[in-house]
């Protein structure tokens, strides 16, 4: 594939995750970051997200399974998540923790073991996403190529 | 002078170059900047803004941590960016540490943008609050704080007259960081000494016009000044007396006066920390009492003379620890509950034994009971104590000091006996006043008001307002030495401290003023909210009329008492006056908020500690005009032993402002050394 296709496949695949939702502004932060001094800084904080969203998204798991939990903890790791997923710009998994929160504090626990598996479904979706992603970088970049910077508006 | 980079005050001296019209074409580049999350997401994108915006970022993932490298490196940093929510520590108890021991402007940050939350960043003296996920724009103009803060701080030290006290602000600062630092005596001769000694000569050899030469107190000076103190007598030392004994060119009654509040913040301090350090265990060592001459090198023999430990206290607290030291903790009452017992025993320990508590506090020979209580005992202890034996003024220090204690702080004066009743209630009533005013209070008052609200679960106010480190408390049992403590920190901490209150005076204090030493004129000058006056009786609560102009602010070390005074007026050891004097001192701490947040937390802070300590240095001139006749009572110094009295008394007087403060959790005994 040529540079020009993959980096215009590239635009494109940005543009939809940012219209449908999985990203937002920033992200696009996170993008103007990154520079010739800090060439895989949005890829390296995506990875960072994602290592501690496992363990947040564990630890939520093994909180919501006791029998009489805590529902102050819960909300602190869903704060805690919402924080981190709105730093890298996952829009929805940060839109996930805000309605976790919210059946926290109404003591909902069936929302709350829904919105666990939603959070747990939108953490994976948007990683596979951003993988892809990256994969594509990579190879406009062995091209030769070079990233086209994205606007969101 | 010449500043490079990276050195310690080297970012200061660019800093305040810029902040003074000064030169630095670089600023705000090379602004430094501390930002603690313990999220490593937020926190690396954080330090690449950062990085983005030019400015030298410290990262770290644990409030502990940060503290400890502010305290490190006193003058290291111009700003601190910190979390909401942090596991190990709450991000305002962070604030409110770095408020009163570096006098940092610090941002608060959270996905939580919740009114509530932002309210509490505002009471606890942030100045600024951001909402994640935080964009650069947002951060590239945060260097905005760190002027204003320079040029809060120096404002409010011209109209002083203090051309030469330079840098009480940022004398204070890192007089405060001298003794959070690191926790070894050690620190205090060596590496600091160093960096004082240099520091000192720089900051005193770049004076110009703009900046004022920070006065650093070098291992040396402070020693040279706390022989003074002792020399004087805690209850005697007063600035300009130790500044006469310590002879040293240069150096100014501001400059001591205002490392005099800070001296008893950090006594203070060391007590609660040593009660948090030791956490539920009554007697870390076996033996109870034993921690106590451990402590780390700080001179509670000045501090147990200073306040009156009683020895009866001593003892009685060692048998108790004693007895109970089979398990560490000793007292079979879970700590929570101890507590409360102890909040309820202290006032009734603390009337009852008013009589005790007077020749207790005077004799004041335990410096290890000072100490050794906070370390050795557990709040839950100091209850037991208390219920073994009465006379445990010093418990309800501990207990009060103990951050967690304000429940402690606020039962006393709940709980009191008859005599302590009628305190109670009024001071209770008074505290709840307070309190509210408090509360409504934008976060300024600093840590009162901090507390206030971070703490004010307990509804009582005044613990809260105690809590805060400020002595509030400690305004009542510090009473030994000058009726009216100006807290320290707090201006409106009632000046109950001030002297060895009887029982009466006690009565009449808490009455009157509802437990609070109010005080502290300097806030209001600070002009913080008139209105808030606590309805206690505030005779003449200064603060509301004398603003000057914010003297006090740039000095508050030597002002609180000299404000809490005022409201006392009429008789500074007398009761009386203090009870007047508790309504100014609560009020001013809503009040100061006025864009001085953090300093007028420290302040406060450092009042309160003062306070306790001693009699307040000398109020400024200034004051000296607004205070109807306080000046006198809080001239006497309070030493190492005031403050231990102080807290005592306060105790002992159910006034339960005790210093329950600290909530220093952060800081190391250690680093109390002397």
């Amino acid at each position: 594939m040529e540079v020009v296709q993959m980096q215009r496949r590239f635009a494109e695949y940005t543009a939809s995750l940012f219209r449908e939702g999985f990203l937002d502004a920033q992200f696009t932060q996170l993008q103007q970051l990154q520079d010739e001094t800090n060439p895989d800084f949005v890829e390296e904080v995506v990875s960072l997200f994602f290592e501690d969203s496992e363990k947040l998204v564990n630890n939520l798991a093994k909180t919501l399974d006791q029998q009489n939990f805590d529902y102050k903890k819960v909300d602190a790791l869903v704060h805690q998540l919402k924080g981190s997923s709105a730093s890298i710009g996952a829009q929805r998994v940060k839109n996930v923790c805000v309605a976790f929160r919210q059946f926290c504090e109404d003591q909902n626990v069936e929302a709350c073991l829904g919105c666990l598996q939603q959070v747990k479904q939108e953490c994976f979706l948007v990683k596979n996403k951003l993988e892809t992603l990256f994969r594509m970088e990579q190879q406009i970049v062995a091209a030769g190529g070079s990233i086209p910077v994205m606007e969101y508006n | 002078m010449n500043f490079g980079r990276g050195g310690k005050g080297v970012g200061a001296g660019s800093m305040s170059a810029a902040v003074y019209g000064g030169v630095s074409d670089q600023f705000p580049a090379g602004l430094r900047v501390l930002v603690v999350d313990d999220d490593p997401t937020c926190l690396m994108i954080l330090e690449r803004m950062l990085r983005a915006c030019r400015y030298e970022v410290t990262k770290c993932n644990r409030a502990e941590i940060a503290l400890n490298l502010l305290r490190q490196n006193k003058n290291g940093f111009d700003v601190v960016i910190s979390d909401v929510h942090m596991p190990d520590m709450d991000g305002f108890k962070l604030l409110e540490h770095i408020g009163l021991e570096m006098d940092l402007p610090v941002i608060m940050m959270s996905a939580d943008d919740g009114k509530q939350v932002v309210m509490k960043g505002i009471t606890h003296g942030a100045c600024d609050y951001l909402i994640k996920p935080v964009r650069i724009e947002a951060l590239k103009n945060i260097w905005q704080h760190v002027v204003r803060k320079k040029k809060n701080e120096w404002k409010d030290l011209d109209p002083l007259g203090s051309g030469v006290e330079d840098g009480d602000r940022p004398q204070k600062v890192s007089d405060d960081a001298d003794y959070t630092s690191s926790a070894n005596e050690d620190n205090w001769k060596g590496t600091k000494k160093r960096k004082d000694g240099e520091e000192e000569v720089e900051e005193r050899d770049e004076t110009s016009t703009l900046k004022k030469p920070r006065v650093v107190w070098s291992v040396e000076l402070h020693q040279q000044f706390v022989a003074a103190v002792n020399q004087l007598g805690v209850d005697k030392a007063v600035p300009k007396k130790i500044l006469e004994l310590m002879n040293v060119p240069g150096l100014t009654r501001e400059n001591v006066a205002s490392h005099l509040q800070k001296y008893r913040l950090y006594l203070k301090r060391i007590c609660s920390a040593q009660q948090q350090q030791n956490g539920l265990n009554l007697a870390p060592q076996d033996a109870p009492y034993v921690p106590l001459s451990s402590l780390n090198g700080f001179d509670y023999q000045a501090v147990a003379a200073a306040g009156q430990l009683q020895p009866q206290s001593l003892a009685t607290l060692q048998m108790a620890g004693l007895g109970r030291s089979g398990s560490k903790s000793g007292i079979g009452i879970t700590n929570v509950d101890q507590k409360n017992l102890f909040c309820f025993e202290n006032p009734k320990s603390r009337y009852g034994d008013g009589r005790h508590q007077q020749q207790i506090a005077n004799a004041g020979n335990q410096p290890n009971f000072l100490h050794g209580i906070p370390t050795t005992m557990e709040p839950r202890q100091l209850a037991h104590f208390q219920q073994s034996s009465q006379s445990f003024g010093n418990l309800n220090i501990q207990v009060n000091t103990h951050a967690t204690n304000c429940t402690s702080l606020m039962m006393p004066m709940a709980q009191q006996q008859p005599r302590g009743a009628i305190l109670n209630e009024v001071a209770a009533g008074n505290v709840s006043r307070i309190a509210s005013q408090l509360n409504p209070s934008n976060g300024n008052a600093g840590g009162l008001v901090r507390s206030v609200v971070a703490e004010n679960c307990r509804g009582q106010v005044y613990n809260p307002v105690v809590t805060q480190g400020s002595s509030i408390a400690v305004k009542h049992p510090a009473e030994f030495s000058c009726s009216s403590f100006p807290l320290a920190s707090t201006p409106r901490i009632p000046s109950i401290m001030s002297k060895m209150p009887t029982q009466d005076d006690i009565n009449s204090r808490l009455k009157a003023a509802g437990g609070f030493v109010p005080s502290y004129d300097i806030f209001s000058e600070l002009q913080q909210h008139k209105s808030q006056d606590w309805a206690l009786p505030s005779v003449g609560l200064n603060f509301d009329g004398s603003q000057n102009t914010h003297p006090v602010q740039g000095n508050f070390d030597v002002s609180p008492s000299v404000l809490v005074n005022q409201g006392i007026s009429s008789d500074q050891k007398s009761e009386a006056n203090r009870n007047a004097s508790p309504a100014g001192s609560v009020t001013l701490l809503p009040g100061q908020a006025n864009g001085q947040t953090i300093n007028q937390r420290q302040s406060i802070n450092q009042h309160l500690i003062g306070l306790h300590v001693e009699s307040l240095p000398v109020p400024k001139v200034d004051r000296d005009q607004n205070l109807n006749s306080q000046h006198t009572l809080y001239s006497e110094q309070f030493g190492q032993d005031d403050l231990m009295a102080a807290i005592l008394k306060q105790q002992q007087f159910g006034l339960g402002a005790v210093e329950p403060e600290f909530d220093f959790d952060g800081f190391p005994m250690d680093n109390l050394r002397v």
